[in-house]
């Protein structure tokens, strides 16, 4: 809820639209292995991209849910002003993992890696930013069940508002 | 036609506020034949300007100026900058609101005598009772179109009602049901009935749920005696050298200050902003701020006993169709001090959507407990607790010694800490809704900690004796005779029940007080 953490609807489109053009733009990748999405990278160095992807994931892990959604939500780091903060962050974790975040094979490894960092200002900024940036695109609510805008629809008198049949 | 009010004219009652206590105030005045001019901080947005979308509405809607905060309660910690949930708005908080409307029990009005001397905790009867205020409660609930009052029928229940019903039910709860709301169940006042969207929270599309901004402030302005100025932020109530109000000075939205002259002026700002305007008006007469000779001013601030338990299950629920707040159980309303705790609490329905339940479910959690329950949100079924709170005179809201607004203006400290009475209360009552929840076969319950307050009460007390309070039982301040308080900040104590409709019955039962003062010549 600080304010410098909510992301506007517009903001999350802007994201949206940055990853489906990312094939088209040039320049660095990151990629799922499978190709089924790619995001671009401008100022952060790609790897540091992927562990904050693998970051963001280990923070809310949703197995349904897709690694581009988390990339959505952390593509906006990407920039001249915040990427330096994000490349200190990540070495930071990096060194925390005694290597490299990305090369820790379990999740509960890493999930020990964050509990120590969990306090610090990168932390909590990276956490902060995902509650709105993962949780309000609108893309991830069917994944949930969640319908969202109803008025249009005329709300569910007539769509199930008491069609519990298990009671 | 909306009435123009000259600034200079000093002949109009000023009202500060167009929520539950100011908006309702102002129309009935107007109706009444006054000359009103209400100034309101915030836009004016109607049903066709809401969004059924949770943190666009937020941002259209809700009071984000810069607070500050202090004490242990949680929120604090978790939304340091955003201590209430409230809005800033033509129609206040009433756009936002729930719809529960529920009066207050006899027994509420005098707990000091009822419940004793509670160690830490600043009790004072209030000086009304519930037989004076019963015909206001009558108009307000007509005015609001209370279900299940004056032959208004119920809403049907929705599927987070069902669970919830059948869970009580199991337990033994008698008094179950879908609530006495101020959502139409069916058309009324010229407005419709619900169609069960949902999002009652980021104001009604339909307009089926009653709001001020839609309903009492444009009463009022056709009658031609009433000016809402909107975007126009109170700065400070100026007085003469006998001590009485003069007028308002205020903001408009482009910075620039204005001056209302006022006969009297009617504070209705909210729990935080009317206490706030009370203390950054303080001049050499009153150098502790208007209205504040006995210093509770600010003082014993309450915010209700919340949390809310959500239930998983292992089939859909789908909770977020239907009203938001869809039902309620009263059985643990009463004053029972064997439970370990005096006064009592509601549990009342609540449905969040994905994005507030991520930021409100257990704000600052990370990892898969907080990730399988989100997992599991179609088959979750979710209950807020209410309760009363004790008013602590060490809990209140203060000027900030730094942090100044948009304006230049202090804004306030927000300092909370619970009371072991409120603890107490708060654990009876997540044992309570995950056992209706376990009776109806949830696999998992989560005891949520309390969102930003949307329940703000007390700030300016209402007392029998004016060294114990701000105003007397008409909100009329003890100091000065032509100031009033008409929000909830003039609550002696909080009750256990959604505040609303008493705030309106107080506002409804002023305006009649102030018409017939005026109209003898005594103000």
């Amino acid at each position: 809820m600080q304010k410098e953490n909510v992301l506007t609807r517009r903001d999350l489109l802007a994201r949206s639209m940055g990853v489906a053009g990312a094939f088209t733009l040039g320049g660095s990748f990151i990629a799922a292995t499978d190709a089924a999405w790619a995001l671009e990278v401008k100022h952060l160095q790609p790897r540091t991209m992927a562990t904050l992807v693998q970051m963001a994931r280990d923070i809310y892990p949703h197995d349904s849910i897709g690694d581009e959604f988390y990339a959505i939500a952390v593509k906006g780091y990407d920039t001249p002003e915040q990427a330096p903060g994000i490349e200190e962050g990540i070495a930071m974790l990096d060194g925390m993992s005694g290597g490299g975040y990305l090369d820790i094979g379990w999740e509960a490894d890493r999930n020990a890696v964050l509990r120590r960092v969990q306090d610090t200002e990168f932390f909590q900024m990276i956490r902060g930013g995902l509650v709105v940036g993962l949780y309000n695109q609108k893309e991830v609510w069917p994944i949930f069940g969640y319908e969202g805008e109803s008025f249009s629809k005329g709300g569910y008198m007539d769509r199930g508002f008491n069609d519990i049949n298990w009671l | 036609m909306a009435a123009p009010f000259d600034k200079s004219d000093d002949s109009v009652v000023v009202v500060i506020g167009t929520g539950a206590g100011g908006g309702v105030l102002a129309g009935e005045l107007a109706v009444k034949g006054i000359n009103v001019v209400a100034l309101e901080a915030g836009g004016r947005y109607l049903p066709e300007d809401y969004v059924n979308d949770e943190w666009d509405s937020f941002a259209q809607l809700a009071w984000t100026d810069a607070r500050t905060t202090s004490g242990n309660w949680r929120v604090s910690r978790d939304f340091s900058g955003l201590p209430a949930w409230i809005v800033k708005a033509v129609g206040g908080t009433t756009v936002h609101w729930a719809g529960a409307s529920l009066r207050f029990q006899e027994h509420e009005f005098r707990v000091r005598s009822e419940y004793g001397n509670i160690p830490g905790a600043n009790l004072l009867d209030w000086p009304l009772t519930l037989q004076e205020l019963e015909p206001y409660y009558d108009r307000a609930e007509k005015n609001l179109g209370v279900t299940r009052t004056h032959g208004i029928p119920g809403l049907p229940g929705s599927n987070n009602y069902l669970v919830f019903e059948a869970g009580a039910k199991a337990l033994g709860y008698k008094n179950v049901h879908t609530g006495r709301m101020a959502i139409n169940s069916e058309d009324y006042d010229g407005r419709l009935a619900c169609q069960q969207t949902g999002f009652c929270f980021q104001g009604c599309k339909w307009g089926a749920k009653w709001s001020s901004g839609y309903v009492d402030i444009p009463r009022g302005e056709a009658t031609g005696n009433l000016e809402v100025r909107e975007h126009a932020h109170a700065a400070r109530i100026e007085h003469n050298s006998e001590g009485k109000v003069t007028g308002v000075t205020y903001f408009d939205k482009d910075g620039n200050e204005h001056r209302q002259r006022a006969r009297l002026v009617c504070v209705a700002g909210n729990s935080f902003e009317s206490p706030r305007l009370l203390l950054n008006s303080a001049s050499a007469m009153f150098p502790d701020g208007l209205a504040n000779s006995s210093g509770q001013v600010g003082k014993n601030y309450m915010r209700h006993m919340t949390g809310s338990v959500y239930g998983i299950f292992d089939k859909p629920v789908r909770m977020w169709r239907g009203t938001t707040m869809a039902g309620i159980v009263t059985d643990e309303a009463r004053n029972d001090p064997s439970r370990g705790f005096v006064g009592g609490y509601e549990m009342e329905t609540l449905a969040l959507g994905i994005p507030f339940m991520a930021a409100f479910l257990n704000p600052g959690a990370w990892g898969r407990e907080f990730t399988t329950a989100l997992d599991s949100y179609e088959n979750m079924a979710g209950m807020w607790l209410v309760g009363e709170d004790m008013p602590q005179e060490t809990n209140q809201i203060s000027l900030s010694p730094d942090t100044k607004d948009q304006w230049g203006l202090p804004v306030v400290n927000v300092h909370f800490s619970d009371h072991a009475n409120d603890i107490a209360m708060r654990n009876h009552a997540y044992r309570q809704g995950k056992a209706i929840y376990e009776a109806v076969g949830a696999t998992r319950t989560m005891p949520t900690p309390p969102y930003p307050s949307t329940h703000n009460l007390g700030t300016n007390r209402m007392s029998e004796k004016a060294h114990e309070g701000v105003v007397n039982k008409w909100g009329q301040s003890h100091d000065i005779s032509n100031l009033f308080v008409s929000d909830g900040s003039q609550f002696t104590t909080g009750g256990a029940e959604n505040p609303t409709l008493t705030i309106v019955a107080l506002a409804f039962r002023q305006a009649d007080h102030i018409a017939e003062e005026m109209s003898r010549g005594a103000l």
